[in-house]
């Protein structure tokens, strides 16, 4: 409904150049970021720039769902693909690109509060610059349609990434090396990926994703095909988080900038998992004879290690990022699980876990920030107690909490029934107990923090401590209250997610 | 067998060289040594790429006057989308070619590849400077153990602070 | 108004009344009254629709879908509108009683026990009238999240912990065994989680393998039906103020539980299918050990609340045991045990909390002779054990009857022994209290005077009062009740006639 009115009152250019516009305009506004005078004047013109992605995205998504056949392709510069770079999104990565707007959308919002408190005013043009190429990296990773663009964008996000989470050490300067592992680990992904790509490349002698996936069924038994596919699933699911290539992730998210955590949990390992899915299913089809068994019997073993080991560590942890950090790759695992059932049920409650998830985490960490801003602290005594005291922030993270649990009414639940139906309709009941099993061990590691916040007495209260700022309580809310309103009417995202798995199986959409 | 090894003698150097970096980028426990592993292996890669581009015989990817007139009329008549005499990818417009030449895009790729290698390498070396101002050192281990210390030490004055409030 | 609109009223009504309670949280005879307006209104419109099913109606109301397969729907039926009304009339007579313990009692947070009670009776209805599986999914979380904060109401540490037993044996029970369950039924069934007359799977041929480990998640996955192991919540959840462990823990959740393991093997199962589960069995043994040792278990409790919980557990059972003879008449006494057990052992729990609110004692053995001062709670508490025995002329006779013909009729011969031996044992655990309190051994110390001047609130007497006089009205109103039912059960068609005598 209002996809189509703004489709309607679209100008013609922006609904020609919607595609290509996501990334670019956030692309072209960064460097002049970094030049601005005021660190107040940076942050309302990053707000306009994620707003206008945002935009573009939500015009991309319309156009999307209204051209048969469901597919944009953009040809950069007029070159035809496969020679000239080509932006292609159908309903897969429209999904993607909705959410990884949105999100940068909402964290560019409450961003300037926990600047100021984390790291300076004077730094803020610079800090807002690394934040938009980030964002401008991860909209190109998620529209481009042309392998080694993807390597492009993706390094161009990453190496801001670095910079970003580097920026955590005037808080605390376990940031540097986790900033440093991080670099080292994502590089080591990025290059595995492009020397996969390189493989394909000479094979196929195209970089087009889609020109390669018509080339592979003739190449089908192909050594350099094979090993060009392992070399992408490894940087990929380096870059995505995937367990065991999961290590870098919990320091990063723990030490970086409160904003940045926010961030990057609910986008960066998000667009990886994109990419992923993009190589698994529509460039590698499924039904390629060697895939089938890396399905079932590689991705789908990480996907419940990830669930189950890494919900245990979660259990653990004192300090409250680095337990959500955990949570995150324990979700990851979800997301592969249903992926690597490969099926279009499967997929698709993948991919509408993968949304929910960056609805709650996003969450989760802003409720955090907004904590971290009073506090300075984010264990779990720094908590206790904080409902009395702060009840809007800690409200809505009970709220994010539960749907990481999977209560029902909230969004984290219909997910986790989607995966579960996919999962029988599989006939992997035992996959089924695993998912539950894990999920109990949220409510263990989520109860106890709930239970600190509203039940225990504040463990030091001389501390100074009252609610969020408001600019962080209105995108904060507004994540929480998406959390509730998609658990109780889920047709906009599962309608995504069944578009998009379609389109990631599919069979038309991507050739 | 012999043959096989040979030919690729190329490759084997350069799986040589990524096992090298890798082992390097891992373990070394020295940063700087470790960012030199990565930059390594990111220059393997560009070697990869640019082997890949090397056709024997071939000459600089820069079309000589023998090829130009006849046959942009042929990829006309072949129905090729873009204005195609200057677009020398795909297969069968290359065997028409008189002259044999190396395939450009590989060392286009790496150029970019470079640029990226370049500027993860500087960001890398701001993060050391960084580390060794923060902690004064640049070993993995000793910064490792730093942080093992300065945790300790927090846990310790929070429970001191949480006494004094109590009390 | 139209059923829909009723409907709609039962389930929106509580939450007003808790958005009204928070409202007027800063006065305390406003947000009392808001409640008991709430509790009175939630109770007629329950009637009505009572009698819309008891003509015959099947009153329906249907929301919408989350995601397709996944709708809210709500369809009343006999069974349900009897859980609907005993939880809804008991809550009036709660409402009531609440207000004279919490201020007798000098409570705090008293806006936030309100509050949570509004949202439990929410979930309580919702349960009742749940159209099929996912929405009765729903509303049972529901009841057990706005439950949570009303167990650790104290706030102390044995409060906290009891309450984090409450929640997470429920929630691990319904998350891990309730969800895997209707998944799979949800794929057995293709796609349909609706409740329907003589089963939704009755048609699905599964293999017994399949249909006895589905039947054993769902009975363990209603964690609230207490069916040993899971039962150790419930001794747990008594940490809270008595008023909660009286509607709640005696009725609402429980009941919930219970009711939720009734409407699954009725409508999910249907009788053929259930008949030939051979888990059916085997649970039908857990739920008689479940009984004894409860009962045995209670005899060794000097706490009063510990001694009535586990009590509850070994009643609930009954339940549970009738739903799986899947004949008639065990059905029926079950859903007759729902009604009757909720009225007496409210009945016990408020006396017990009067008690506590007018001597601070909660240990039996400090009891004796206290009947001298407070007569009338010990009479109730006298008539209510009497019911739960199951001694005419008096409700809880009713259930045990008709599960015993109904376990003879389905040649179980060991059951009516195991009834047996549990009202023997309820009468060697339940009716010394009353006795040794108004009878006292001679040379029995005289009770302290009470701790709060004037002894319980009126409000705390004539509550229990109220509701042991209901123990007589039920045994004389049964026969409406089973006629009222009877549609539930057209399809139990496995003992035709009605066994009343």
């Amino acid at each position: 409904m209002i996809l189509e009115t703004l489709l309607v009152s679209a100008p013609d250019w922006a609904v020609r150049h919607s595609t290509v516009l996501t990334p670019i305009v956030p692309l072209i506004v960064a460097p002049v970021l970094a030049m601005s005078p005021s660190g107040r004047l940076a942050w309302l013109l990053s707000i306009a720039t994620t707003a206008a992605s945002l935009y573009f995205a939500l015009l991309t998504l319309a156009i999307v769902q209204s051209t048969t056949g469901g597919v944009i392709s953009y040809h950069i510069g007029n070159w035809a693909p496969p020679v000239g770079i080509e932006f292609r999104v159908d309903s897969l990565n429209a999904m993607i690109l909705l959410i990884v707007t949105a999100m940068g959308f909402l964290a560019s919002i409450f961003s300037w509060p926990t600047i100021v408190a984390e790291i300076s005013k004077e730094k803020a043009g610079l800090f807002l610059c690394a934040f938009l190429l980030c964002f401008a990296g991860l909209c190109g990773v998620t529209t481009t349609g042309d392998a080694f663009n993807l390597f492009v964008f993706l390094e161009i996000s990453s190496l801001s990434t670095y910079v970003l989470v580097a920026m955590g050490s005037g808080r605390d300067r376990r940031a540097l090396p986790a900033a440093f592992d991080y670099l080292i680990m994502g590089t080591l992904g990025a290059s595995f990926y492009i020397i996969g790509v390189g493989f394909l490349y000479a094979a196929t002698g195209t970089l087009n994703m889609a020109d390669i996936a018509a080339q592979l069924p003739a190449l089908a038994g192909n050594r350099s095909v094979q090993v060009g596919f392992a070399f992408i699933i490894v940087g990929l699911g380096l870059k995505a988080a995937m367990w065991p290539l999961h290590q870098w992730l919990p320091n990063a998210y723990a030490y970086s900038p409160s904003f940045v955590t926010m961030f990057l949990a609910a986008t960066a390992t998000k667009v990886a998992l994109y990419a992923l899915i993009r190589w698994l299913f529509t460039i590698f089809q499924p039904d390629f004879a060697f895939e089938q068994v890396l399905f079932s019997w590689v991705l789908a073993p990480l996907g419940i290690a990830a669930m189950v080991i890494c919900s245990f560590q979660a259990v653990f942890q004192t300090d409250i990022r680095r337990m959500l950090a955990y949570s995150s790759v324990a979700q990851v695992g979800y997301m592969i699980l249903g992926i690597s059932l490969a099926t279009a049920a499967g997929v698709s409650a993948g991919l509408l876990h993968l949304f929910n998830h960056a609805l709650m985490k996003g969450a989760l960490f802003m409720a955090v920030a907004g904590v971290c801003l009073n506090i300075q602290g984010t264990t779990l005594r720094d908590f206790a107690g904080l409902g009395r005291t702060a009840p809007f922030t800690m409200t809505a993270f009970a709220i994010a909490g539960l749907s990481l649990i999977g209560v029902p009414l909230t969004a984290g639940f219909i997910s986790k029934l989607q995966l579960g139906y996919a999962l029988f309709e599989h006939g992997w009941w035992w996959a089924v107990l695993l998912v539950v099993f894990s999920s109990f061990l949220a409510v263990f590691y989520i109860g106890r923090v709930l239970q600190a916040i509203f039940f225990l007495p504040p463990a030091n209260p001389s501390k100074h401590r009252k609610e969020a700022p408001l600019l962080l309580l209105v995108p904060l809310w507004a994540l929480a209250l998406a959390n509730i309103y998609f658990g109780i009417d889920a047709s906009f995202p599962a309608g995504l997610a069944r578009d998009g798995a379609v389109a990631a199986l599919g069979l038309e959409a991507f050739r | 067998m012999w043959t096989f090894i040979l030919e690729h003698a190329g490759y084997w150097a350069i799986i040589a060289l990524m096992m090298i970096s890798l082992y390097i980028a891992f373990s070394a426990e020295n940063l700087i040594k470790r960012l030199v592993g990565l930059s390594l292996f990111q220059t393997t890669i560009c070697l990869f790429y640019v082997t890949l581009g090397k056709i024997t015989g071939g000459t600089a990817p820069v079309l000589l006057p023998a090829d130009m007139p006849e046959h942009s009329a042929g990829h006309d008549a072949s129905g090729a989308a873009v204005d195609g005499h200057l677009v020398a990818g795909g297969g069968e417009r290359v065997a028409d070619l008189v002259q044999l030449y190396s395939n450009p895009l590989p060392h286009v790729l790496m150029l970019t590849a470079i640029v990226v290698g370049v500027a993860t390498l500087s960001v890398g070396l701001a993060l050391i400077v960084r580390i060794r101002e923060a902690y004064g050192t640049i070993e993995a281990d000793d910064v490792r153990a730093i942080d093992i210390e300065t945790a300790l030490a927090q846990e310790a004055k929070l429970e001191n602070d949480l006494k004094e409030a109590t009390a | 108004m139209t059923p829909e609109m009723l409907i709609a009223a039962t389930i929106c009504l509580p939450v007003i009344t808790a958005a009204g309670i928070a409202a007027a949280g800063k006065f305390p005879n406003l947000r009392e009254g808001i409640t008991l307006i709430g509790a009175f209104g939630l109770f007629a419109v329950v009637i009505q629709l009572t009698l819309l099913v008891a003509g015959g109606a099947r009153p329906e109301l249907y929301i919408g879908e989350t995601v397709p397969g996944l709708a809210f729907a709500f369809k009343l039926e006999p069974l349900g509108a009897l859980f609907a009304v005993v939880a809804s009339g008991l809550w009036i007579v709660n409402s009531f009683y609440s207000i004279g313990y919490m201020r007798g009692n000098r409570e705090r947070n008293q806006t936030r026990f309100y509050i949570c009670f509004a949202l439990a009776l929410c979930g309580a209805m919702g349960v009742a009238m749940a159209g099929n599986l996912f929405t009765l999914f729903v509303f049972y979380e529901v009841l057990t999240l706005s439950t949570y904060p009303l167990v650790a109401h104290k706030g102390d540490a044995a409060a906290q912990r009891g309450a984090r037993i409450y929640l997470l044996t429920l929630l691990g029970t319904s998350i891990g065994f309730l969800l895997t369950a209707i998944m799979w039924t949800w794929v057995l069934a293709g796609q349909n989680l609706d409740f329907v007359e003589g089963g939704l799977l009755a048609n699905a041929n599964l293999s017994p393998v399949v249909s006895s480990a589905l039947l054993l998640l769902f009975v363990f996955g209603v964690g609230k039906a207490a069916l040993m192991p899971f039962h150790f919540w419930l001794p747990n959840a008594m940490v809270a103020p008595t008023p909660v462990s009286a509607l709640l823990h005696a009725v609402a959740v429980v009941k919930a539980g219970v009711f939720a393991v009734m409407k699954i093997s009725v409508y999910i199962f249907g009788d053929e299918l259930l008949y030939a589960t051979p888990s059916r069995e085997f649970l039908m043994g857990v739920a008689c050990v479940t009984i004894v040792l409860a009962s045995l278990i209670a005899m060794t409790k000097d706490n009063l609340k510990a001694r009535l919980a586990y009590s509850t557990i070994a009643q609930l059972a009954y339940v549970t045991l009738g739903a799986m003879l899947a004949d008639r008449a065990g059905v029926l006494g079950g859903s007759l045990q729902i009604a009757a057990h909720a009225v007496g052992k409210m009945t016990l729990f408020m006396c017990a909390g009067a008690i506590y609110v007018a001597t601070g004692l909660t240990n039996i053995s400090d009891m004796k002779g206290l009947g001298r001062k407070m007569p009338l709670v010990f009479i109730a508490f006298f008539i209510a054990a009497l019911s739960i025995i199951g001694i005419p002329p008096l409700a809880g006779d009713w259930p045990k009857y008709e599960l015993m013909q109904g376990a003879i009729d389905a040649k179980y011969d060991w059951v009516p022994m195991v009834l047996i031996v549990s009202s023997m044992l309820n009468i060697a655990y339940l009716l010394p209290i009353p006795i040794l309190a108004l009878m006292p051994p001679p040379g029995t110390k005289p009770p302290k005077e009470f701790k709060r001047p004037g002894g319980a609130p009126w409000l705390t007497v004539a509550a229990p009062l109220f509701t042991a006089a209901l123990c007589f009205v039920l045994f004389f109103t049964v026969d409406n009740i089973a006629d009222f039912l009877a549609p539930a059960f057209t399809s139990v068609d496995i003992d035709p006639e009605v066994n009343l005598p």
